[in-house]
């Protein structure tokens, strides 16, 4: 049994960690702290543990040795205290975005400030498993990718495996849990209800992880905040100068990146109501559900991904590489299938 | 026994009593197919718009 605790355990991300370790049948649930809620009860901040969970936050000063520490805390955070988590446990996989690109300057470069321990850089391994499965295994440093990042670079990955790529155009429309837990001018209902807004058009942070994981010169990138509370649903337009690949071509190039990765489904069907990855019926689950359409007219490929952000964007994917680090099935943990209809 | 989709040309299994003109939908990508052959096992997507097709 593996004891590991959380820090930052009273945000979305930290809640849906949580709520996955709970029920983990090779894991025992150590320390949660949140500094805010230090004395509270879990169900607290998540009332759909009330009854499971029993354990209070602890502040983090009392956080003591663990087998795993996960860290949910804000982008900047993790990195000043870094040291100490290091001493704290032998494995540590990270959900923020403190330690997932490898040089300081595009560190700097995505987030406007410099890197804390930039020597530290390299010892972590990005998380994404259908990317670096086998580094993963053997790492004690993981950081989990962006959650955007992880539905743009899942759809565009057997594209550029295979195909010469001229330009990317890709968009994402994502639900209000991106936004965090902590409530703003912004996400006051009267506000935000009903809105599609455009909150990042460009010079969105997870690009770099994007450029850097699928290893492109650029990415236009674009976010829109739409009525959803999870998901992300991103459509990418790849545009190629050469012929495009055939059909079957390209189903092969899918079928190559993805037929054995338990958590990526290939979504094209030619009929039904459901023919292309949708969010909807993928909350809670780890699942990336990922598709595409040739547009001969226009020498364009659309590739198209959804996902939970909260889930194969940060807890799921976490508890996915946790599995991938002790060895043992990437599925544990992870079985639910969601709801349908939602 | 088993074809490729000729859509997404995954590796399909027939079951032992399948016949030609049987119609399947491919598990992968959804298509329903039909049994053309059976030495070699081949398959075709199914038409979908004929009226007397397959009836």
């Amino acid at each position: 049994m593996i004891r590991a605790s959380i820090v930052g355990g009273a945000g979305y991300a930290g809640g849906e960690l949580i709520r996955l370790l709970h029920s983990h049948p090779e894991v025992e649930i150590g320390q949660i702290t949140s500094r805010s809620r230090a004395g509270k009860f879990i169900h607290s901040s998540n009332p759909n543990l009330r009854k499971l969970l029993t354990k209070k936050f602890c502040s983090p000063d009392e956080l003591t040795g663990c087998d795993v520490l996960f860290l949910c805390l804000p982008h900047g955070v993790a990195m000043k205290s870094i040291d100490h988590y290091m001493s704290l446990a032998p494995k540590i996989i990270d959900l923020s975005a403190d330690f997932r690109l490898d040089s300081d300057l595009g560190y700097e470069v995505a987030y406007g400030k410099p890197h804390l321990r930039p020597e530290l850089l390299q010892t972590f391994t990005y998380g994404i498993a259908e990317l670096h499965r086998d580094r993963i295994a053997t790492s004690d440093y993981v950081s989990c990718a962006g959650c955007n990042a992880t539905a743009v670079i899942l759809a565009l990955l057997p594209i550029i495996q295979s195909c010469s790529v001229n330009s990317i155009v890709a968009e994402v429309k994502v639900g209000s849990s991106e936004a965090g837990s902590q409530s703003s001018e912004g996400s006051h209902h009267p506000v935000r209800s009903g809105a599609v807004r455009s909150y990042r058009p460009t010079g969105h942070r997870h690009v770099a992880e994007m450029k850097q994981a699928l290893n492109i010169g650029a990415v236009s990138f674009s976010a829109t905040s739409i009525e959803m509370v999870r998901g992300i649903v991103a459509t990418c337009h790849v545009f190629s100068e050469q012929t495009l690949p055939k059909e079957r071509d390209l189903w092969k190039a899918y079928n190559l990146a993805y037929l054995n990765e338990p958590f990526v489904r290939v979504v094209k069907d030619r009929s039904g109501i459901h023919r292309y990855p949708e969010p909807k019926q993928l909350a809670g689950t780890n699942f990336c559900d990922v598709g595409f359409e040739r547009d001969a007219d226009n020498n364009r490929i659309v590739a198209i991904s959804a996902l939970d952000n909260l889930m194969k964007g940060a807890a799921g994917q976490a508890v996915q590489n946790l599995n991938i680090m002790i060895g043992i099935s990437e599925r544990i943990g992870l079985e639910f299938a969601g709801l349908y209809p939602a | 026994m088993a074809a490729e989709c000729p859509v997404c040309v995954n590796e399909i299994d027939f079951e032992d009593d399948t016949i030609v003109g049987e119609l399947l939908a491919c598990p992968f990508c959804g298509t329903e197919l039909e049994v053309v052959n059976l030495g070699p096992p081949t398959l075709e997507v199914a038409p979908e718009l004929d009226e007397d097709w397959g009836q």
